[in-house]
């Protein structure tokens, strides 16, 4: 039997509206039953206390610090490296070899999966280096992951930057490096904060890289050289040896939470950043 | 002096730009010295091919988690790609702009999710669902293929998505001009003129299970031993490092590195490919 095309089209638009609304079901699914199970666990007390008893009971402060001492490190070695890149890649070269090379390994670091991060770190800065376990091992393993990220996202923002920009400040006598500053990397800014904050996620989320380079210690982090243990490695030891599913559930709310403001702010840098360069 | 800054000033730029290839470098470098010394001793024909996995008795062989890592990629695709097309499709061509404006983010959403959090979610849904409504012990291919298939659709859809609008304007407006359904344009000339996007969009997704480990840790089960259907449990290359890492020395520590060069390998060949395909235009 022949469909007709128009009752054809009818099926397909069926088909793909269902997918689309699975797909968000799916979402929201997740979602919704993480954020049931785990709000109510979330309070002050929960966020200011250290965790007791292998985190049987208690908070979870110290993760926090910890997540937010990783994040820190591993963001601020990459964003001068990976912006830094961009900038050479958009504005000092043309396409070549070497920007040929650059962009291959950019993208196959892209596509490196986290635990090998995690091993190339264990073996390079927490033995080799002797760095040991710590917050700089896990920051700098960080900062490698979420390099890729920050050269493509900072490469689009300067590349957006319209080309007259460039064209004024060079015929109003200003040097390269002047133009540079003054003019393309203030417009491109929100672009580049864009990527950043993309990375930061990752950072949050990220577990097999981060449990093998900062290890998983429930002391409170004191310097760049102590070990500690990050929010989602907290929760994934907790949930898979079932030591406190409440405190679990509360973890992982946390962690939702966060990356999904994290997006919302991304997100609203991004619009404002297409709505101006229009 | 300006001169003299402006010199600078691009130096420093060609310094920074090394980073990313001095990162690739010293990766390659380090996982395959610390790795290599187990395919000197064992042989890389008993490595890859070999059978059993004992690291107590100096045992090394992956096949069974090479041939896990495959199946479980496989189910991800077959369940996650035409989703994630039908997705794209919908986002690009039938989606009104109120809903467009909420299943983006919400996709952005789903790619930013920790896997941990998809992990335990199978855990505590999945796998129960798949143990007593399907049978098997739950912990099996077929839930770890489920929650792949939802966390490689981000990367399909908005990558498939991108370059489904990227398509000149013409295509579209000259199909429907000479008088074919919107499906049939949709089908016939948008969808080819995209193929090489879309295909990278799906190699790039494949990637993506092939490196999994958090989430694929907590829901295949992880037994060493060739499956029979997709409701038995295996382990991946990704699980065999992640769950043995913690606590591995010596030779056991160097053949789960060696674990890592083969999967490095698998990837960067998915890589190049993905890289390969959306070149050539």
């Amino acid at each position: 039997m022949r469909i007709s095309p128009r009752a054809g089209e009818r099926i397909v638009k069926v088909l793909i509206w269902a997918a689309a609304m699975l797909v968000m079901a799916v979402l929201v699914f997740i979602v919704a039953y993480i954020l049931a199970k785990g709000l109510h666990v979330i309070d002050w007390r929960f966020l200011a206390s250290a965790p007791s008893n292998m985190g049987r009971s208690g908070g979870i402060s110290t993760t926090i610090i910890g997540t937010l001492m990783v994040t820190v490190t591993a963001v601020v070695i990459a964003a001068p490296l990976g912006i830094g890149t961009a900038f050479y890649l958009a504005e000092y070269t043309r396409e070549n070899f070497v920007t040929k090379i650059i962009r291959f390994s950019a993208e196959s670091l892209a596509g490196i999966p986290s635990i090998v991060y995690g091993l190339f770190g264990l073996i390079f800065f927490v033995v080799y280096l002797d760095m040991r376990w710590s917050v700089l091992s896990g920051g700098l393993t960080l900062a490698l992951m979420i390099l890729p990220t920050v050269i493509r996202t900072s490469e689009e923002a300067i590349k957006a930057v319209p080309y007259i920009y460039r064209e004024v400040s060079f015929s109003l006598g200003a040097t390269k490096w002047q133009t540079i500053i003054k003019a393309v990397f203030p417009s491109a800014l929100r672009g580049i904060a864009n990527g950043i904050l993309l990375s930061v996620g990752r950072c949050i989320a990220e577990t097999a890289a981060v449990i093998l380079t900062a290890g998983s210690t429930l002391r409170m982090p004191t310097s760049l050289f102590s070990p500690t243990r990050t929010m989602a490695v907290h929760f994934y030891i907790l949930a898979r040896e079932g030591i406190s599913m409440e405190n679990a559930y509360g973890t992982a709310a946390l962690l939702i939470i966060l990356i999904f403001l994290i997006n919302v702010v991304a997100n609203t840098l991004i619009n404002r950043f297409v709505a101006k360069s229009r | 002096m300006r001169r003299f800054k402006e010199k600078l000033s691009g130096r420093i730029f060609f310094v920074l730009a090394l980073s990313s290839i001095s990162a690739l470098a010293l990766i390659t470098v380090f996982i395959v010295a610390k790795g290599a010394p187990i395919f000197v001793k064992v042989g890389v024909r008993d490595f890859v091919f070999g059978m059993s996995w004992a690291p107590g008795h100096g045992e090394f062989g992956i096949f069974p988690m090479i041939v896990g890592t495959l199946s479980v990629t496989l189910g991800a695709a077959v369940l996650g790609v035409p989703l994630g097309i039908c997705c794209s499709i919908f986002l690009t061509e039938f989606a009104p702009s109120v809903l467009k404006s909420v299943f983006r983010p919400a996709i952005q959403l789903l790619a930013g999710i920790p896997s941990v959090v998809y992990g335990f979610w199978g855990l505590i849904f999945v796998v129960p669902f798949i143990r007593d409504r399907i049978g098997g012990p739950g912990l099996s291919i077929l839930a770890g293929s489920v929650i792949l298939a939802i966390m490689i659709l981000p990367t399909v859809i908005m990558i498939s998505e991108v370059s489904i609008l990227a398509l000149p304007r013409q295509y579209k407006q000259n199909a429907l001009a000479l008088g074919l359904t919107h499906w049939q344009t949709i089908r016939s000339v948008m969808l080819p003129a995209a193929k090489s996007g879309i295909v990278a969009a799906v190699i790039l997704g494949v990637g993506r299970a092939v490196g999994e480990t958090m989430a694929v840790i907590m829901v295949l089960g992880n037994a060493v031993a060739l499956p029979k259907s997709i409701l038995d449990p295996v382990r991946t290359l990704t699980t065999n490092i992640g769950i043995e890492m913690g606590y591995a020395s010596g030779e056991h520590q160097q053949a789960l590195f060696a674990t890592g060069i083969v999967l490095f390998i698998l990837i960067m060949i998915l890589n190049s490919a993905a890289q390969f395909i959306t070149r050539r235009k």
